[in-house]
């Protein structure tokens, strides 16, 4: 009767629960992580000083310029001035996540290759993540749609980077993205 | 930045190429320049070829190619322009090619430093000039080997042999990749003479277009700038800058910032061993700690109060008035000196007899010219990551001198010339900026310091503030002309605050950074004066990209037109009879420059925007020239206003360069160069109060939008077959003019103070 009552209670309940995991998961380039250091920690310093990606770049204190642009659920967002707290859970695309997992560019880092649209580069992340945003949003962009692109460069990219859109454009449109 | 003095960037007169031939199946043409006499390298001491010796050509067995890039790339292309002049010589496959950036070449010559890869400066319009002079050589040389080994192999002379694609081709058609013949070229004993480099019919990739080396890695977010590189143990920097470089820290509190976990807070001060360019441009407190959030967090936390030095009383609008006042004295007369007569501080250029011709003539134009203050604003922040240990020193460093940043820190360390180290990944911009090494000889400091391996970042908010600025200018200029219509006298006075004055500089050059001496239109005007007054200052002063073309284009070219209009004449027709016959007009130092091929440009760039309809569209056209260092320019721009809205619509730039290495690189260069100097002209100023800069973020120092920006610049590129001129900011002078001169048409408004646009919406 004993052994019976024993086998009747709940085995779950000699385990104990796994505690609440600390930290702050978010999905970043389609892989999970989870922030444990300051909440408070802009998300660039955790890109580039934690996970050593470094292609979204730091130009200025707020973001001004665009060099620091990633996307949060599909939406660009100034690395510098997003703080860690506000990630939870979300889903975060960075330079190095556009191209597929075999290595092929994304049609639009395909098009700024093929337009040469390049001055020194450090800038140039920047404006591949604005410019996805741009496409998201309208996929045949036109100039005035293409001028309200945050982003400053002082080698003066600017035309090259227009050419690359459009041709961008006309390579999705064409099916080959 | 134009040509300066500067021993470090002078080649060495005699030198030759070394062949540090082979090891493992490769060829390596390890380039290296060496005095003459010295002795060749024997391969035994070759260690890591790649990366010690300049592996200008290594030819693996598979066929593979690497060439090193020396100069470093801040955007100019160069990393892909120099290998292909490399690789064509070589006639090699480009598909399988690979660039490397070199670091600096640097060997221990009795305790000197020597430069074993001759040329290593960046952003200075002579990357391709150099690598032309010298470079051709490394791919020649390497290709002559494999036609020696494939020779030796199929038993005919080498002179039977040819090459094309990455293979030796023998006389009857067989081909033999560079990879079967690399280890036997490996033990080619090399030439005692240089070997001869192509002629122009048999170039297969100069003159062909090529996309950035470094393209897919950009796009992918792999290339790797300083900023982008970690030393494991690195602590990261980060300054709070005095405002004033002569100003003292007069209290501080540091211990909010240094509760910080990981946090401590050091005062650096500049170095009285270093020069100008070198030391730290003024006293800071660094913040160390072990990652950049702390660092940023502990550096918002510090509690400091600067005191002012002399530099405190300082203010742009003071020496607007004080260089205002220096272009309208007039030179002191012997016959009638009158005291408050200013001799200038150099007379550049005086030809034939000004006052005694202006006298004469029919009328007269006169026009002041006034333009900032500029600061670099390069995308990439300065920084550097430096790691001093006992008996060495590793930087990675943003530089467009690595020999320079190679002095700062041997004057730091004192160590031996090979016991430093400097790795020149691609740089985020420079334009002048980063041919000084303040931010250098600060990590090397702060690296000492806390005997650990410092990154130091500067934020925007330091690099805007404390920079080498370009100095504001004063252009007045007068021009006489007789009742033909002739420009018969020129007289040019310009007051400015010279680049080289804080550097040692002997009085009587201060003048050379400032003006060029064969400026438009010197030798094409008979009786043309050219005056410099000194502006005495002690903010910083640099090199700055385009200097000094780029301010005293947009006074000249704006004249020609002011002159046009003074003559009810085509300002495209005026600037045609102002170069006259196509021929050589001396310049001063040597040489010519050719008014027929500055007419071409100017032809070029009128047929392409349409400038027959000059007097007819409603839009404004414009239209600018410049020649500098052997190279042609012209600008053609069309401007609309609808209310207080300047729309560019159009711009055509075309350039004659001679020949053309990689002609997209040289389009890329030529557009990006016409949108950087519109955006100055357009937006930009450094304005200084108390001392201090007032703009600190890309808010008060806005670099032009995207809209405000043309949609395209048309590149017209002049075919040619002379040794290439260099081109990183050869489009930057005529943008601004003729950018100024179509919003006259279009507005009436002359414009002539930059920035532009305040000074457009004051006026109209």
């Amino acid at each position: 009767m004993a052994q019976a009552q024993a086998l009747a209670s709940n085995p779950t309940s000699n385990i104990t629960p796994e505690k609440m995991r600390e930290g702050i998961a978010l999905e970043i380039n389609g892989r999970p992580f989870r922030h444990t250091g300051d909440p408070d920690m802009p998300l660039l310093w955790y890109l580039r000083d934690v996970l050593r990606l470094t292609g979204t770049k730091y130009t200025s204190d707020h973001g001004l310029g665009g060099a620091d642009l990633v996307l949060v659920n599909n939406k660009p967002v100034s690395a510098s001035s997003v703080p860690m707290h506000e990630l939870a859970d979300k889903k975060v695309t960075t330079v190095e996540g556009l191209a597929a997992a075999d290595g092929k560019l994304h049609p639009l880092q395909q098009a700024f290759v093929d337009e040469d649209a390049i001055g020194c580069g450090y800038c140039t992340p920047g404006w591949l993540i604005a410019s996805l945003d741009l496409l998201n949003r309208h996929p045949q962009p036109n100039d005035d749609q293409i001028d309200q692109l945050p982003n400053l460069c002082r080698c003066g990219c600017q035309t090259r980077v227009r050419r690359a859109i459009k041709r961008a454009a006309a390579a999705m449109a064409g099916g080959h993205a | 930045m134009s040509r300066r003095p500067d021993t470090l960037a002078r080649p060495e007169r005699r030198r030759f190429l070394q062949v540090l031939a082979g090891t493992a199946g490769a060829l390596i043409v390890g380039v290296r320049f060496a005095q003459a006499g010295e002795p060749p390298l024997p391969a035994a001491m070759l260690g890591n070829a790649l990366f010690d010796l300049g592996a200008y050509v290594r030819i693996d067995a598979d066929g593979n190619v690497l060439i090193g890039a020396r100069d470093p790339d801040t955007g100019t292309g160069v990393a892909t322009s120099l290998p292909r002049i490399v690789a064509d010589e070589l006639d090699a496959d480009w598909s399988r090619v690979s660039v490397v950036p070199l670091g600096l070449g640097v060997e221990n010559g009795n305790g000197e430093p020597r430069w074993i890869y001759g040329h290593q400066l960046g952003g200075t319009g002579n990357s391709i000039p150099a690598a032309w002079a010298d470079l051709r050589q490394a791919g020649a040389l390497a290709r002559w080997l494999l036609m020696q080994a494939a020779a030796r192999r199929l038993g005919v002379p080498a002179d039977r042999l040819r090459t094309q694609g990455g293979a030796v081709i023998s006389p009857d058609g067989r081909r033999f990749d560079y990879g079967s013949l690399a280890d036997a070229a490996s033990k080619v004993a090399p030439p005692t003479a240089p070997v001869a480099v192509k002629t122009p019919d048999r170039y297969t990739l100069i003159g062909q277009p090529a996309g950035d080396v470094d393209a897919r890695a950009i796009v992918t977010g792999q290339t790797q700038f300083a900023v982008d590189h970690y030393f494991g143990d690195a602590l990261v920097a980060v300054l709070v800058h005095c405002p004033w470089t002569d100003g003292t820290l007069a209290s501080k509190d540091f211990s909010e910032a240094e509760a910080i976990k990981g946090v401590k807070v050091v005062e650096l001060k500049p170095e009285p061993g270093l020069l100008p360019g070198e030391t730290p441009l003024a006293p800071s407190v660094a913040v160390l700690a072990e990652d950049t959030w702390s660092a940023l967090q502990a550096r918002s936390k510090l509690k400091l109060e600067w005191k002012p030095g002399p530099s405190g009383s300082e203010s742009s609008a003071a020496l607007e008035q004080q260089a205002t006042e220096l272009v309208n004295t007039k030179p002191p007369s012997p016959k009638d000196p009158n005291a408050k007569d200013v001799a200038p501080t150099t007379r550049v250029r005086n030809d034939g007899d000004v006052d005694g011709m202006a006298k004469k003539a029919a009328r007269r134009v006169d026009a002041t010219y006034v333009q900032p203050w500029l600061a670099h604003a390069t995308a990439e922040p300065m920084n550097c990551l430096a790691r001093v240990d006992k008996d060495r020193a590793v930087l990675v460093a943003p530089t467009q001198a690595p020999q320079r940043a190679w002095s700062v820190v041997q004057r730091l360390t004192g160590f031996k010339p090979d016991q430093i180290e400097i790795r020149v990944p691609r740089v985020g911009g420079g334009y002048g900026r980063r041919l000084d090494h303040d931010y250098v000889a600060e990590a090397v400091m702060l690296a000492k310091l806390a005997d650990r391996p410092v990154r130091l970042l500067w934020t925007r908010e330091e690099d805007l503030s404390h920079d080498y600025y370009r100095s504001a200018s004063v252009h007045k200029l007068s021009a006489t002309l007789d009742r033909k219509r002739q420009i018969v006298t020129w007289d040019q006075r310009m007051a400015s605050a010279s680049a080289l004055a804080q550097r040692g500089a002997q009085e009587q050059k201060l003048w050379t950074s400032e003006v060029d001496v064969n400026q438009l239109p010197a030798g094409l005007v008979p009786n043309y004066r050219s005056d410099w007054y000194a502006l005495q200052s002690t903010l910083p002063r640099g090199p700055h990209r385009g200097m000094p073309h780029v301010s005293n284009a947009f006074a000249v070219e704006s004249f020609v037109d002011e002159i046009a209009n003074a003559l009810k004449e085509d300002p495209f027709d005026t600037r045609l009879r102002l170069l006259g016959d196509a021929r050589q007009v001396p310049l001063q130092g040597g040489g010519s420059f050719d008014t027929a091929r500055l007419i071409n440009v100017l032809k070029l760039v009128a047929d392409r925007i349409e400038w027959k309809n000059w007097l007819r569209t409603v839009n404004g056209l414009g239209i600018a020239c410049w020649h500098m260092d052997g190279a042609y320019v012209a600008h053609a721009v069309e401007t609309s206003l609808q209310g207080q809205k300047l729309n560019i619509e159009r711009v055509v730039c075309a350039v004659d360069v001679g020949r053309v290495i990689n002609p997209l690189g040289l389009e890329g260069q030529v557009a990006g160069a016409t949108l950087d100097a519109l955006s100055a002209a357009l937006n930009l100023a450094v304005t200084f109060k108390d001392g201090q800069p007032q703009q600190r973020s890309y808010k008060e120092y806005p670099l032009a939008s995207m809209a405000q920006l043309p949609d395209a610049v048309d590149v017209i590129i002049v075919p040619g077959d002379r040794d290439p001129a260099g081109a990183s900011f050869l489009a930057m002078p005529t943008a601004a003019p003729a950018l100024a001169n179509a919003v006259f048409r279009v507005s009436a408004v002359r414009v002539r103070r930059l920035p532009l646009m305040k000074e457009l919406l004051r006026l109209l």
